[in-house]
Order: C-alpha cells, then sequence, then structure tokens
C-alpha cells in the first residue's frame, strides 16, 4: 500500500523526528552526563564552555517563506497526503504539523494558504468539497494547536491541480494532498 | 437578513476586476466523431447529394452534414452514394422503385440556389420510399456563415419526420478544453462548439481551472465556475455580448452553478458559513436562499422541470447518494441506494428518469434510473465517467470520459446501445453540457 512517494515522505518526517530527538538531547541529556562526572578536571574547568550556537543563526524562514524546522535549517515538509476518499490526517503528519503550528505561533505575523487536492475518481464537484475537507483537516490541527484562524486560508483545487497527471494508483496516492503555501 | 446585501457589494466591487471576454473567436475544434455503436435494426436512409453551384464553393456539402447527423443518432443507416442508382433533385425526378430495391425506407432530396435577397437557400424533401409519399417539404434560407446550421436544421426536421421525436442537431455544447496540464503553461479555456463537435469557439481563457459550466434555459448565457480571482467564483457570461458577470466569490467553495427553468434563479453550492450547502440566488435582488442545512457534504443541484425541487449529492448517509429536496417545505427525499457512490445527477425531460455517476467495483460509469421501480442500469464501460449531460430531446447524453490517458467526450444513447466519441488533439476536454433548443437560424 505504501508508494514510494509515501516512503520517502516517512524519511523526511524520520529525519525530522530525530533532529528534534537530538534538539532535545542537547538541552536535557547534559545533566545526567554532569551528574556522572563526579570530580571534573581542573583543565576542563580552565576551558571556556563550549559556546551554544546563538539562535539567530538559524532563521524561521528560507527565502522563498517557507519554514524550516525550529533551530535547524532543513525546511518542513509542507504536503501532506491523504487516504482514498478520506479528509483524516495521517498519524505520520501530527509532527510536522505541531512544527509548523510552533512556527506561526513564534511569528504571527506570517499567514498560509491551505490547498486541498484530490485524485481524478469522484465527480469535479464532490471533489471540491473533498478538497476544502482535506484543507479543513489541516486547519483544524493548526487552530487546535494555537494558530490564530486569521493566520490561515483554505483553497480547494478538488482534482483541477493534479500534481501527477498519470492516471493509475501511484499519481492518485500524490494528488490526494494538502499543500501549504506560507506568503 | 445582511447576507444578499453583502454579496450584492461585492459583487459590484470585484464585477469591474473581471476580465472581459472577447467575442468568441475559432479554435480548434473537437475531432471527427468516432461512433462506436448503433442500434441492431437502422432506418435505412438515403440523402441524395444536393445540387450546388459554384457559389457554394468552399463550404462542405450540405447533405454530407446531415447524413453524418443521422449516422451519429445511432437510429439510421445512410445509404452510401456509390449504390445511389440516381440523383434526383426534385420531386418529378424521384422514381421510388429505384429506392426500393436498395431496401431504403426513407428519402432526402434536394437543391441550393440564392434567393431574391442574395441569401443561401436550400430545398429539400423527405419521401417515404414504401409508400410513395412525400411527407416533408421545406425552405431554408440562411447565410453563409450559418451553412451548418442550416444542415443540422434539415437533419432535425427529417428525424423529427420518421421518428416523431424533435430532433437536437441544431443544438450546441459546452466544454472545457485543458492544456499543458501540470506543467507551467497548463491553460483552461471554455469552449462552445456545434452538437457534432465542429465550429468550436472560445468564451474565455485562464490560466486558472474552470469547471461546471451550464446553460440558461434560453441558451443566451452560460454560468460556470472559474478560479481566475485565486479562488473559486460563480461567473455569468452573455454568449452573445461576451460580457461576463461575477455572481459570487465567497471564501470557500462557490460551485455546481445551475440556472432554474425559468431562468430567474441560481442554484449553488458555497461553503462560506463553514460546510458545502446548496443555496438559492433570486438573480433580480441576489437574494439568496439556503436550501440545505447538513454537516454533511451538498453538492451538484440540478432542477426538476417545476422549479419546485432540486436533485443534489449529499454525503450525509455516509456515502454519496442522490436526494430530492423540495424548496417549499426544504423536505429531503433520498433517490438512490444501489452502490457506494453516487453523484451528480440529472433528470430526463420526462421527470421519471435520473441519469448520474455511479461507482461499480471501483470505477465510474453514467448510470440511468427509473425513479418509480428503482431500476438501475449502467451505460456505459469506460472508465471515470463524470458530468452527465443530457440532450433537450432526452435521447443522448454527453458525458466526459478518459481514453488511454486522455480526456475526451463521449456520447451515450438514453438505452445505452448507441455511442461515439469526440476527442481533441488540442488536448483533454471535459465537463460537458448540452445546450437546450435553441434558435440557430
Amino acid at each position: 500500500m505504501m508508494s514510494p512517494l509515501k516512503i520517502s515522505n516517512m524519511q523526511n518526517i524520520f529525519v525530522l523526528l530525530l533532529a528534534l530527538v537530538l534538539a532535545g538531547c542537547a538541552s536535557t541529556a547534559q545533566d545526567p552526563v554532569d551528574d556522572e562526572v563526579v570530580e571534573p578536571p581542573a583543565e576542563v574547568v580552565d576551558t571556556a564552555p563550549e559556546p551554544v550556537p546563538p539562535p539567530q543563526e538559524f532563521e524561521a524562514f528560507d527565502p522563498d517563506l517557507n519554514p524550516y524546522v525550529p533551530g535547524t535549517n532543513q525546511l518542513l515538509p509542507r504536503t501532506f497526503y491523504f487516504e482514498f476518499d478520506r479528509a483524516v490526517v495521517g498519524p505520520d503528519d501530527l509532527a510536522s504539523l505541531e512544527m509548523h503550528a510552533t512556527v506561526l505561533r513564534n511569528n504571527r505575523d506570517r499567514s498560509l494558504v491551505i490547498e486541498g487536492h484530490c485524485d481524478e475518481r469522484g465527480t469535479r464537484e464532490y471533489n471540491l468539497a473533498l478538497g476544502e475537507r482535506r484543507a479543513d483537516a489541516i486547519r483544524s490541527y493548526l487552530t487546535s494547536a494555537g494558530v490564530s484562524p486569521r493566520q490561515i486560508e483554505t483553497v480547494s483545487y478538488g482534482e483541477e491541480r493534479p500534481e501527477d497527471p498519470g492516471h493509475g494508483e501511484a499519481s492518485w496516492a500524490r494528488n490526494r494532498r494538502a499543500v501549504m503555501i506560507y506568503r | 437578513m445582511s447576507i444578499p446585501s453583502v454579496s450584492f457589494t461585492l459583487v459590484g466591487l470585484i464585477a469591474l476586476q473581471l476580465a472581459i471576454a472577447p467575442l468568441a473567436r475559432a479554435a480548434e475544434s473537437l475531432d471527427t466523431i468516432i461512433i462506436d455503436a448503433g442500434y441492431d435494426k437502422q432506418t435505412s436512409i438515403a440523402i441524395v447529394p444536393f445540387s450546388q453551384g459554384p457559389e457554394f464553393d468552399g463550404l462542405q456539402p450540405l447533405s454530407e452534414i446531415v447524413e453524418f447527423d443521422l449516422a451519429r443518432s445511432g437510429q439510421f443507416a445512410p445509404t452510401a452514394r456509390d449504390n445511389m442508382l440516381s440523383f434526383p433533385s426534385k420531386r418529378e425526378d424521384v422514381f421510388f422503385r429505384d429506392w426500393r430495391v436498395l431496401g431504403v425506407e426513407y428519402l432526402v432530396i434536394g437543391r441550393t440556389g440564392i434567393d431574391a435577397a442574395g441569401k443561401l437557400r436550400v430545398d429539400y424533401h423527405l419521401f417515404d420510399v414504401l409508400n410513395e409519399r412525400e411527407m416533408l417539404v421545406d425552405t431554408v434560407s440562411t447565410s453563409r456563415s450559418k451553412w451548418r446550421d442550416a444542415a443540422h436544421h434539415v437533419a432535425d426536421k427529417v428525424f423529427e419526420s420518421v421518428t416523431g421525436v424533435q430532433g437536437a442537431f441544431s443544438t450546441r455544447i459546452l466544454y472545457v478544453l485543458a492544456q499543458n496540464v501540470s506543467t507551467p503553461s497548463e491553460q483552461f479555456s471554455l469552449q462552445i462548439a456545434d452538437s457534432d463537435g465542429q465550429r468550436s469557439e472560445t468564451l474565455f481563457t485562464s490560466r486558472e481551472p474552470m469547471l461546471s459550466a451550464s446553460w440558461a434555459p434560453d441558451g443566451k448565457s452560460v454560468v460556470y465556475v472559474s478560479f481566475e480571482t485565486g479562488k473559486q467564483s460563480i461567473v455569468l457570461q452573455n454568449l452573445e455580448t461576451g460580457s461576463r458577470q461575477l455572481i459570487t466569490n465567497f471564501s470557500g467553495i462557490n460551485g455546481s452553478p445551475m440556472l432554474s427553468p425559468d431562468g430567474r434563479r441560481l442554484a449553488m453550492v458555497l461553503s462560506k458559513d463553514g460546510n458545502p450547502e446548496i443555496y438559492v440566488m433570486d438573480l433580480a435582488d441576489r437574494s439568496l436562499r439556503r436550501v440545505t442545512r447538513h454537516h454533511a457534504i451538498d453538492t451538484e443541484p440540478s432542477w426538476t422541470e417545476d422549479g419546485r425541487h432540486l436533485i443534489f449529492t449529499s454525503d450525509r448517509g455516509g456515502r454519496p447518494q442522490i436526494y430530492k429536496v423540495e424548496l417549499a417545505s426544504n423536505f429531503v427525499e433520498r433517490l438512490t441506494f444501489e452502490g457506494s457512490y453516487n453523484a451528480s445527477a440529472t433528470l430526463l425531460p420526462d421527470g421519471e428518469h435520473l441519469v448520474y455517476v455511479h461507482r461499480r467495483n471501483g470505477v465510474d460509469h453514467v448510470a440511468w434510473q427509473d425513479l418509480a421501480r428503482d431500476d438501475v442500469r449502467v451505460l456505459t464501460q469506460t472508465s471515470l465517467d463524470e458530468s452527465p449531460s443530457v440532450a433537450p430531446n432526452g435521447t443522448m447524453l454527453i458525458y466526459a470520459t478518459q481514453v488511454e490517458g486522455r480526456g475526451i467526450l463521449a456520447v451515450v444513447s438514453i438505452d445505452g446501445r448507441v455511442k461515439y466519441r469526440l476527442p481533441s488533439s488540442a488536448g483533454d476536454v471535459r465537463e460537458p453540457a448540452w445546450s437546450p433548443f435553441i434558435e440557430t437560424l
């Protein structure tokens, strides 16, 4: 059931999660390590403490206004895929949506458009409604995570703007999506 | 009721920004029709080439257009010209035995000329060969630019005289042509063409998608959904002047515009209140009335002939099915029960049968349903079938489908027996809408 694209998407998320875990380790793991060091050697005390990278080294957004994973220079994924005829956010996407919410909470002047899209099966008007449900599902997640509704607009393109113009399962999986356009 | 005034202001403001469409211009026509199936027993008809003088040079022979119209109806088998024993163009030149020996049941003859006013003139006759009886004699005067209209008119008259059903060859079709899909040069255009796909003209072109085109009942304007403002809006376009009027541009869905049989009201789908619901706008004062009130998707309204009900799609039962709502009472009744996906329904002119998109074994087809007996028949064997639109005489419907990965238009008779295709070499064609009966001459 996993298309190659889905796998690469999951790989992205895995990398992100890893980045998050490492980021977490950076701040919390020092204490237990320090505890184990009963008597720090004198020379260690003499050297200056390892400089913490200044936070301004990492921008929140790239030049195209796309958000980075907070504290990194890696872009957050902005496309989220859906099951056939469904408008439920996948569990694999929750971590990156949470990071989008963090970015938007920390940057109240930024806004985005969420586009909802469908595969070509089903009627065009029904798919406009289904695409809107997909965009709304992402919006609901963000607003419940504290993003202001004023920061979010949605537009459904239904099946009118396929990412992949092909006509098979693999193409359809790529086309059932919500896309975040920051501005 | 603040909504009407808000929408009115909105319309006033944004109408200025709408691009004016130039008057319709010629575009690539659809390719020649490919006939796939007709009736087993067809009526044999001979259309004798009409005598056509040098002043008609450059025009397609009228009898050819008539012959092809009748052939694509699936009900007629035209006699090949090579088999004809004589080529009469006047009543006195007809010898019925020449046609009886060929098994011809009906005979059409005619001649063309220039009348006193300088117009092109066509005189034609229809004969019942077995009974040696003249059934029809008629004259058409027209201009050079309406030559094909004259031919379709002759085909309509012959069809009606023989079958008793009003012909619909003079009608037109609207459709959307999508080119360079999913590339930076993607382009959408709304097209109008003869019912045989010829003589197409572009009504509006945009880099943004267009869909859900439908006709005003008088055939003089069309309404459709356009994304040209960056989001959905409903646009009404006058076919004579090309002027375009923005009807709605609310946030969210502005979809499925469908004019009432009296042309005064516009049914549509809006999600401005948070969920796709069906509304009816009174075009005189732009006031909106909300018809459905349900957290499910409600979409694709179409009118009953009396203008008192709407047929629509809703997934309020968990899956998309067809419902009917009475506007006076908002009473909702479910119409389809077979299958897990039924959508985009429209009533036949008799009001007793429904056609819609029906998913069977995961594949979308067009189906027909007898409302009184709940009898459902699948009419099409293609896949990804959508947007069925019925000819005004109720004999055929046009729909969009895909063949070898390409969006094409296709026509099927209401009994599923006659089939033909209208592909386009210019790109993907979709969202067909068959016009009402219109005056073309």
